[in-house]
């Protein structure tokens, strides 16, 4: 599937990439109240990106990995235009975007949106929506509109009858067909798709993926995909971003993402995949607590507070991307596969289900303060009702990960 | 087990709407099913396949005009589809409660969480208020909320999601019920948090003796938290039996098809196939086997009559008349058809 991908560092740098981010972040400032002004409240802004660096390189398919509220979507947004950055850069083919975009760097990169039934207007027929976007930015001539039109509906697997049609005859997955040549009808290098399948059913995923697949084949697409089911990810994309609170925090080539993930929270995400081949949920070490809220971001590395490797250095220090050991494949080190954890190296061959990290002795484990799970875990273990805390008994099974520590 | 009465004993079960001068549309038709005391059972099945009806006609909570058109509903020995409202409510909470799908439209957003909680145990056992709100605190930490004495104060909106779903469990297992109905309880869900819940209804089914009925549309999910499953496709019961047998060796061509269509973590590589075409409009659904237009291996036969459940296995059940030719092909290659 990755063989078109031109996915090493060093041709990565010579072609600049189709579309890059950096240092990007968005805040939304909330309206003071006089009660925050006499408290001096300080929980008045929320940042939902904060120092995004992403380059999305000619040809590939990037996925952007994350819990809801990681910031995912809004990085969608702001790299297809409708959110503007707070702070930071976005390049495209290596010259810069402009906050105001004009008609052609618009027109370049495209979005699809989740939901197809309230993505596309229902009073607008297929076809006068085409005509619409092909007459605006000049695709084609008037004359041509039509033919044109039944050539995109084509590319999407629809037929010409289509083009009458409104939205509502249509079911979901052809809806979202319709969403995706609207996208494309406009002759995009980069198509932003945030979770594109995830309103579908099962047996309609699959023929949207393939779809994503033949059109970056045959149109070239860049294609940058949002999605939170790992299984589809790793199915598509070529290259994976994980994004936590607002951040990157790990990016590699899809199969040494999931076969060598160096930030403890990829590992979780691996981990909490419901899976075909696992025995049961509860062979496996969940990830304790919620996302920390967007408002009150956690000091030092903001995965520590759930970070079941967390020691006392991880409150302090903010780790930035840098780069780590790489397991598979032949690309050397460099920016291959970049993680931002400071403990990213000791992490490599350690199996989270057999062996903890951090030595039992270690003050990290005794760390109460920072545990978004009862504070006291004790005295609900010690009822026999109390769930257990997953990681004492799941230390004996490892159904999933025999093929760990091949690097 | 196999010789005990079962729990919930679901036969011939027909939900529909009735229509004055014509044919009434049968959305779920002639499903049967049991689940015995303990048992995690899933229910598969696309949109609009009549999953979430099913457990809805159990719970008693069908949407104004649909119906229960025919068939039984057994629960230890009674017919729920036949009992009065009252009768009914007396059941639900202390034998049977249900966990719905969007935490932040199933509670209440201006009652406190910890009444919420409460309210069954007050109910049906009778407990005093201190005594109920005791439970509350009790219950609420045994599903993994921090700081219970607290959050029983919080209104929903100040939980975050999967808070909200803990204190839905929360509230379906105040009164021990014997079977707990989850309608695709994590779909709102994140991965992270998705795996916590699953964990923790796993946890408490088998601490309790719980039955489970769970219903989705995630293979993944119900192979990891039920032992049986039933295929649901347009209203028909398609295949049953053991989930790892099912999912190894499907037997009915639309169970293969969803197997193949979804992507699966453990094997990246495999291709995905997917299912052509659509479901039938439950309102003019073809005759014979339902599933017949969209099956690469429909003959003839398959659009006379509606096929009969043939025994494959032990436990095991198919709907399929050429289930006993293909099967053994499955696993090795094609049939022509």
């Amino acid at each position: 599937m990755s063989t078109t991908a031109i996915t090493n560092g060093a041709s990565a740098t010579a072609a600049p990439p189709v579309l890059r981010a950096t240092g990007v972040g968005k805040r939304y400032q909330l309206p003071t109240t006089v009660v925050d002004r006499v408290r001096r409240s300080s929980r008045t802004a929320l940042t939902a990106l904060d120092g995004v660096d992403l380059e999305l390189r000619r040809g590939e398919v990037l996925a952007l990995v994350g819990e809801s509220g990681s910031g995912k979507s809004t990085l969608a947004k702001v790299l297809v235009g409708s959110v503007t950055a707070t702070s930071g850069t976005l390049e495209a083919d290596g010259t810069p975007v402009r906050a105001k975009r004009g008609a052609d760097t618009a027109r370049r990169i495209q979005m699809v949106f989740q939901d197809p039934y309230s993505s596309l207007n229902p009073r607008i027929s297929v076809g006068s929506m085409l005509s619409e976007l092909l007459l605006l930015h000049r695709i084609v001539p008037r004359s041509e509109v039509r033919a044109e039109s039944i050539r995109i509906l084509g590319l999407v697997g629809l037929e010409e009858d289509a083009l009458d049609a409104y939205p509502s005859q249509f079911s979901g997955g052809q809806r979202q067909r319709i969403a995706i040549a609207r996208a494309i009808a406009v002759r995009p290098e980069v198509l932003i798709a945030d979770e594109p399948v995830s309103a579908l059913d099962v047996s309609v995923q699959a023929t949207i993926l393939e779809l994503f697949a033949r059109l970056r084949q045959e149109l070239g697409l860049s294609i940058l995909f949002v999605a939170h089911n790992l299984a589809v990810v790793q199915h598509l994309s070529d290259r994976v971003a994980v994004m936590y609170l607002g951040r990157i925090v790990e990016v590699a080539e899809t199969a040494e993402l999931f076969r060598n993930p160096r930030h403890p929270y990829t590992r979780a995400l691996i981990d909490s995949i419901p899976r075909m081949g696992a025995e049961s949920v509860n062979a496996r070490l969940a990830l304790q607590g919620d996302p920390p809220s967007p408002f009150d971001i956690p000091s030092g590395c903001r995965f520590h507070p759930r970070c079941p490797y967390a020691v006392d250095a991880c409150r302090t220090t903010d780790p930035a991307l840098g780069p780590v050991p790489v397991a598979l494949g032949t690309a050397p080190a460099g920016d291959a596969h970049v993680a931002a954890c400071i403990r990213a190296d000791d992490l490599g061959d350690v199996d989270p289900l057999t062996e903890p990290a951090i030595e039992p002795d270690d003050p990290a484990l005794t760390r109460p303060d920072v545990l978004l799970e009862p504070a006291d875990p004790a005295p609900a273990g010690s009822a026999a009702a109390g769930p257990a805390p997953a990681a004492p008994d799941a230390s004996d099974t490892l159904p999933h990960h025999q093929e760990e520590g091949t690097a | 087990m196999e010789h005990t009465e079962p729990l919930l004993e679901v036969e011939d079960l027909t939900i529909g709407i009735r229509r004055r001068g014509r044919d009434d549309v049968r959305i779920v038709e002639d499903l049967s099913f049991a689940i015995d005391v303990g048992q995690r059972f899933g229910i598969v099945g696309e949109s609009g396949s009549g999953k979430s009806l099913t457990l809805r006609a159990i719970a008693g909570l069908l949407p104004k005009g649909v119906e229960v058109l025919s068939g039984t509903i057994r629960y230890g020995g009674q017919d729920l589809a036949g009992m009065s409202a009252p009768a009914r409510r007396k059941l639900m909470g202390p034998q049977i409660a249900m966990v719905f799908q969007e935490p932040m439209t199933a509670l209440n957003p201006v009652v406190r969480v910890g009444e919420q909680i409460a309210e069954g145990p007050r109910r049906h056992l009778g407990l005093s208020r201190a005594a109920a709100v005791d439970l509350a605190v009790e219950t609420m930490r045994r599903t993994g909320i921090p700081d219970p004495v607290r959050r029983l104060r919080a209104y929903p909106h100040e939980l975050s999601g999967g808070l909200r779903q803990r204190v839905m469990i929360a509230m379906a297992l105040s009164c021990s019920p014997r079977l707990l109905l989850c309608d695709e309880p994590t779909t709102a869900l994140d991965v992270t948090v998705q795996h916590q819940v699953l964990q923790l209804i796993e946890e408490l089914c088998e601490e309790t003796g719980t039955a489970l009925a769970f219903v989705t549309h995630d293979l993944a999910v119900v192979n990891q938290t039920c032992t049986d499953l039933a295929v649901m496709y347009s209203g028909h019961r398609v295949e049953a039996g053991p989930v790892k047998e099912v999912f190894r060796e499907p037997r009915h061509p639309y169970t293969r098809g969803l197997l193949e269509s979804a992507p699966d973590f453990d094997d990246p590589d495999r291709e995905l196939v997917p299912i052509p075409g659509f479901p039938p409009n439950v309102a003019a659904r073809p005759s014979g086997c339902p599933f017949a237009p969209r099956c690469r291996f429909a003959v003839e036969a398959c659009t006379a009559a509606m096929p009969p459940q043939e025994d494959v296995g032990p436990g095991r059940t198919a709907a399929c008349i050429r289930t006993h030719e293909i099967g053994a092909a499955v696993v090795g290659g094609e049939v022509a058809s």
